[in-house]
């Protein structure tokens, strides 16, 4: 498994969602090659189709599979949550759910 | 570099999402005024307007006025337009005016680095209290109400117990 994650550091979400990230893959005993990349530039995010910051790709395929067609941009990335709620980071669920 | 408490309110006369002008004169009743750097689409400021929203609401019979700011470049991020502005203010409510700096005037004069980013003036605008509204944008993890504390303190005429705060959130988008 391979596990992409693209930050900006203009955002300060991206240490929660690493540190996040790090925790679920523990607790799930997943050794998992975690690829960290920052994103510099509107340009790079065109590229790399980044909608925004943090953004977490499990084998390719985005942890939050309805937010990945947003624009591109150097931006905090929204994850919605249940309930109607707002996150600048992706739940542990959407994380779990995308480690299985 | 962050504006010192004491510092004098900024003056503006800026297009709010109700179709009218708001200039820092028309809030001169005020006991105290709330200005905050603001926005659309940082999920920063979406956790927290809520919360701003009820602040407004509570606050508003003691002549407490709230009033968000929003000065991000527009080109760069097409959901902080002012067409953008008035959709978010309508479809969530907004118990505060929300006004658009498209000159960015009132962010430079304010220093503001974040959104959402309070500046809170005491009855002779001075600036009492900088920083966050409080100290978790989970509402249901908040231990601090900063903002609160700060509001209820100068209605009262003290000081507030805690004056500066970081402001987390998105940075401001500057042309």
């Amino acid at each position: 498994m391979r596990i992409d994650f693209f930050f900006w550091k203009d955002c300060p979400s991206h240490p929660e969602a690493r540190a996040l990230l790090r925790e679920v893959l523990d607790a799930a005993g997943i050794d998992a090659e975690v690829v960290e990349r920052e994103v510099f530039s509107e340009q790079e995010a065109e590229e790399l189709a980044f909608p925004g910051s943090p953004t977490i790709r499990v084998d390719g395929r985005d942890v939050d599979p309805a937010g990945a067609s947003t624009r591109p941009a150097l931006t905090c990335r929204i994850y919605h949550l249940p309930g109607g709620r707002v996150s600048p980071v992706p739940s542990r669920e959407q994380l779990e759910e995308a480690l299985r | 570099m962050s504006v010192a408490l004491g510092t004098e309110a900024p003056q503006f006369d800026l297009p709010g999402v109700d179709g009218l002008n708001h200039s820092f004169d028309s809030y001169g009743d005020a006991e105290a005024l709330v200005l905050v750097q603001s926005c659309n689409h940082c999920p920063y400021v979406q956790a927290w307007e809520g919360r701003l929203s009820a602040i407004a609401r509570d606050y508003a019979d003691r002549g407490v006025r709230v009033v968000a700011v929003n000065s991000n470049d527009a080109q760069s991020h097409p959901e902080d337009s002012f067409e953008e502005m008035q959709k978010r203010a309508a479809s969530q409510g907004f118990a505060f005016d929300y006004l658009h700096d498209e000159p960015q005037a009132v962010a430079r004069e304010l220093a503001a680095e974040r959104t959402p980013e309070v500046f809170l003036y005491d009855r002779d605008r001075r600036l009492v209290y900088h920083g966050a509204i409080d100290d978790n944008r989970d509402e249901d993890a908040v231990s601090q109400r900063y903002l609160r504390d700060a509001i209820a303190a100068v209605l009262s005429g003290q000081e507030p117990p805690v004056s500066e705060t970081p402001a987390v959130g998105c940075t401001v988008k500057w042309k």
